[in-house]
């Protein structure tokens, strides 16, 4: 136990039953071994993309379609909700629940935000004629955000999930490691963002 | 759209009587399994200890069945294929239609290596690894579970398509635009996308529990040199299914898209490139043959050195050889196709980074050769394989530096020496090393070792069946015969054809006196069995449990001080050794979580091949309600107490005594 990571480490504390066999520090490393896999998905979906975004068949590229002013917001909302599952992480291990909940609720908000607007975004698109059966970047484009979407939602369902466990069981031990796995989760995506918003729409309006 | 999407009666192939005797025997041997199940009253057995079993070991045995029913079913399509070539030269057509043939080839790739191979290897890995290491189980013990049923269920799916529908006719490699929906209409490579998608997520989620296990689960005093060469190759090939894997759900995943929703990754039109496909997937798949061999490599290694009585020759090299062979794995898929049309320098570094490949690969056959040499080598079973596979191997592997020239590989690609040269690693190397294990470990897991003279016989069968069977392919590739053809025009190739057949024949020999051995132990097995734990004199700890081990593998766990832990043990006298009491063993329960979720995750994937939507919701739905249901149960472990421990222990020591003194006495 005393070679994993101290802040894995704080979950560990009391003798619960888990104790010998599915120990809150290994979880949380299997499911960064997890993360790390999920990585390299995104990584070929980049990979596509970044092979792809050309090949337009005559219709919209990247310049047309992408508003920049849009997405920086979208992009602030989710680099928002990462701060604020930070704070929600330091009242989980002080034991604070109320706190932690609403934190959590701030960033289901700010998470909310950002799905909102993607979804507005692809709709837009689409219902302009843009839809991912246009041309191959198109397809590349929308299943590469898409892909990252489906995370988001992913991780809002199981925040979701999250916030009644602790509002019914407090911050036991299994929860607060649940919560770390899901704070892993959720700063992951925030940095595959940064990459999709560098890659794709960045490079894609220059 | 019908309540049932694409499904009609027709889906069924009435018309087709190869099939049909197939389906009739399936039904048979079901119903006779069934009912020997209900005479002697196991399904409660088969359901509490096996089905739902979290134990390691048993679901290292189940995947192993697994793969032995799949090795079957990819051995009956290799033969037909061969019976077809044979059949059908000089302009004859044979006996099986161009579009069955198809399904057979595309099916018997698919199967062998991820229903046969995959199981195999993951199944000895299931069984052996967490011994090794002193652990008491995988790091999580559901998963584990769940990641079998997954394989399982995408076995099961593909195995659905033979009755119900059709399988892919593309090859097992399924290359765009031929697998796009404008060429492949049927539903054949959505069972292919499927089968492989549910069983890769299982392998990848293996990987996972694995790497965990190995670096946070290893007994007290083990450092990670000095976990043995087994469990090291096992962790290479882990590595490797965590850094590929992934690639493969993503190929899948566009290719899907491509299907289902009229996207553009691969198609002709509107800017589709299929060239991205044949570069992913080989990005997993050429990663996928080293995660296939290496773990032989693992097992050549122990079998050798138990079996000359010495020390691995070489531990360190033969880690960092891994290693290397790992690394250059993921730099040189694109000798796949270097027809491609890449630049010279391009397929120059391809061509170079494969052949590079061979030095570490040399370094290990000389490890081997170093740790025979001067030793005692007793010649049972495994070493048999292994002295095969070091001779076989090595004549695949200098085919494979051929095949890496890309000049010589515009003339070589998708020849019969193509296919000669994988075989001659897959079979050679892979599966003789896995047979190799089996024979190896069988006691361990069964409790009574296999009868020698039928193994040998198999050996035997196998090794000489598969020389006869691929040395005429690369003949034929010298020829000008290509892969896949489904009859032939040309009297030069048909003498090669006939030997080739001979020589599938003889490999059957081999897999019938498999089956002979392991019906014969089975009978003989209070002759063999294995009352000491360890029948081999063997060097690392899962040697030092009984035979089959505990459930709870060892009462206390022992301190590590050296690679050969068990050898070490014996050495200073620590083996064997009673203690007054013992300690509560915390254990996890069984659950039907992982078969339940499966269920589910299958039914969606058929739903999905059949495009009967409402049936993927609720297949989706479903696994997830029992995902979450199984995520807040709290009643999942237990303690084993200790009266219990001192009782199976001083019953396991005392036999284990009672047959090293006797053995001192005839001495």
């Amino acid at each position: 136990m005393s070679s994993i990571p101290t802040d894995m480490n704080i979950i560990n504390h009391d003798a619960h039953a888990h104790e010998h066999h599915d120990t809150g520090g290994d979880t949380v490393f299997g499911f960064w071994l997890y993360l790390m896999t999920d990585c390299l998905l995104f990584a070929s979906f980049f990979a596509t993309y970044a092979v792809l975004y050309m090949n337009t068949a005559g219709g919209v590229s990247g310049k047309d379609i992408f508003e920049l002013d849009f997405v920086a917001l979208e992009t602030a909302a989710l680099l928002l909700s990462s701060i604020t599952f930070g704070f929600a992480m330091i009242f989980a291990r002080a034991q604070k629940k109320a706190a932690t909940l609403a934190w959590l609720a701030a960033t289901f908000a700010l998470g909310a935000v950002f799905i909102s607007m993607e979804i507005y975004e692809f709709n837009h698109l689409i219902t302009h004629g843009n839809g991912p059966q246009q041309s191959a970047f198109l397809s590349a484009f929308f299943s590469l955000v898409g892909l990252h979407g489906l995370h988001v939602t992913a991780g809002l369902i199981w925040m979701a999930t999250m916030m009644i466990e602790i509002s019914r069981r407090g911050l036991k031990s299994a929860t607060v490691t649940r919560l770390s796995c899901l704070s892993l989760f959720w700063h992951f995506l925030d940095v595959v963002w940064i990459c999709v918003f560098t890659v794709v729409y960045l490079m894609g309006v220059m | 759209m019908s309540l049932f999407g694409k499904l009609t009666l027709d889906a069924i192939p009435f018309h087709e009587p190869i099939l049909m005797v197939t389906m009739a025997v399936v039904v048979i041997a079901a119903a006779l399994i069934a009912t020997l199940v209900t005479k002697y009253n196991k399904w409660g057995v088969l359901w509490h200890d096996w089905i739902t079993s979290i134990d390691h070991k048993r679901l290292g045995v189940m995947y192993i069945i697994l793969a032995l029913i799949m090795l079957f079913r990819g051995f009956s399509d290799a033969i037909m294929m061969r019976a077809q070539l044979a059949l059908a030269t000089s302009g004859a057509p044979g006996y099986l239609p161009p579009e069955h043939y198809d399904q057979i080839f595309t099916a018997h790739g698919v199967i062998m290596i991820i229903f046969m191979a995959m199981p195999f290897m993951i199944g000895l890995m299931n069984i052996i690894l967490p011994l090794q290491i002193g652990a008491r189980d995988v790091a999580f013990p559901f998963l584990n579970n769940l990641s079998f049923w997954l394989t399982a269920g995408g076995a099961i799916l593909i195995n659905i398509s033979l009755f119900c529908g059709e399988f892919a006719r593309t090859g097992w490699v399924a290359y765009p635009p031929l697998s796009e929906m404008s060429f492949s209409p049927g539903v054949g490579v959505d069972y292919y996308i499927w089968a492989l998608q549910i069983s890769g997520i299982g392998t990848l989620l293996t990987a996972v529990n694995f790497l965990v296990t190995v670096f946070k689960m290893r007994a007290p005093g083990m450092r990670l040199m000095q976990m043995p060469i087994f469990t090291w190759t096992c962790t290479w090939a882990n590595i490797l299914i965590a850094a590929s894997f992934p690639i493969l759900t993503a190929v899948l995943t566009m290719l899907t898209l491509d299907r289902y929703l009229d996207f553009h990754f691969f198609t002709n039109e509107a800017g589709g490139n299929a060239m991205m496909y044949i570069n992913l997937f080989w990005a997993w798949g050429h990663p996928e043959v080293y995660i296939l061999i290496l773990p032989a490599f693992g097992i050549f290694s122990e079998v050798i050195s138990t079996f000359t009585g010495k020390r691995l020759f070489g531990y360190k090299s033969m880690v960092y050889a891994s290693g290397a062979i790992s690394i250059l794995g993921f730099i040189v898929w694109l000798h796949h196709f270097f027809t491609m049309g890449s630049s010279a320098n391009v397929n120059a570094f391809f061509g170079v980074m494969t052949m590079v490949i061979a030095v570490p690969t040399g370094v290990k056959l000389f490890n081997w050769l170093f740790t025979i040499y001067r030793g005692r080598l007793r010649f049972t079973v495994p070493v048999l394989w292994t002295l095969g596979f070091m001779v076989t191997f090595t004549v695949g592997g200098m085919t494979g530096v051929l095949l890496a020239i890309p000049g010589a590989d515009y003339v070589l690609h998708n020849s019969l020496f193509l296919i000669a040269h994988f075989h001659n690693t897959i079979i050679g190397g892979a599966v003789f090393g896995y047979l190799a294990g089996f024979a190896f470990w069988f006691p361990k897991a069964m409790g009574f070792k296999l009868h020698e003279g039928w193994g040998r016989a198999s050996f035997w069968c196998w090794l000489v069946g598969f020389f006869v069977a691929f040395m005429p392919l690369y003949v034929l590739g010298f020829l000008g015969m290509t892969r896949r053809l489904n009859h032939s025009n040309n009297p030069d190739w048909n003498i090669w054809l006939y030997i080739a057949f001979v020589g599938a024949v003889i490999i059957m020999f081999g897999i019938v006196f498999q089956v002979v051995q392991l019906f014969v132990s089975f009978k003989n097995r209070e002759a063999l069995k294995d009352t000491t734990g360890d029948p081999w004199n063997g060097h690392t700890l899962e040697w030092s449990t009984s035979s089959p081990p505990q459930y709870y593998n060892f009462a206390t766990i022992p301190h590590v001080h050296d690679i050969d832990t068990w050898t070490d043990m014996k050495e200073k006298g620590q083996a064997y050794q009673q203690k007054s009491s013992y300690a509560p063993i915390h254990m996890p329960k069984n659950t039907s979580a992982g078969v339940m979720m499966s269920a589910c995750f299958t039914t969606f994937c058929f739903a999905m091949i059949w495009h009967i939507w409402w049936l993927a919701i609720v297949g989706v739905i479903a696994g997830a309600a029992v995902f979450f249901k199984r995520c807040y149960t709290s009643d999942i472990d237990y303690y084993v107490q200790p009266e219990e421990i001192l009782e199976i222990e001083s019953a396991h020591n005392a036999s284990a005594t009672t047959f090293n003194q006797g053995k001192e006495f005839s001495a």
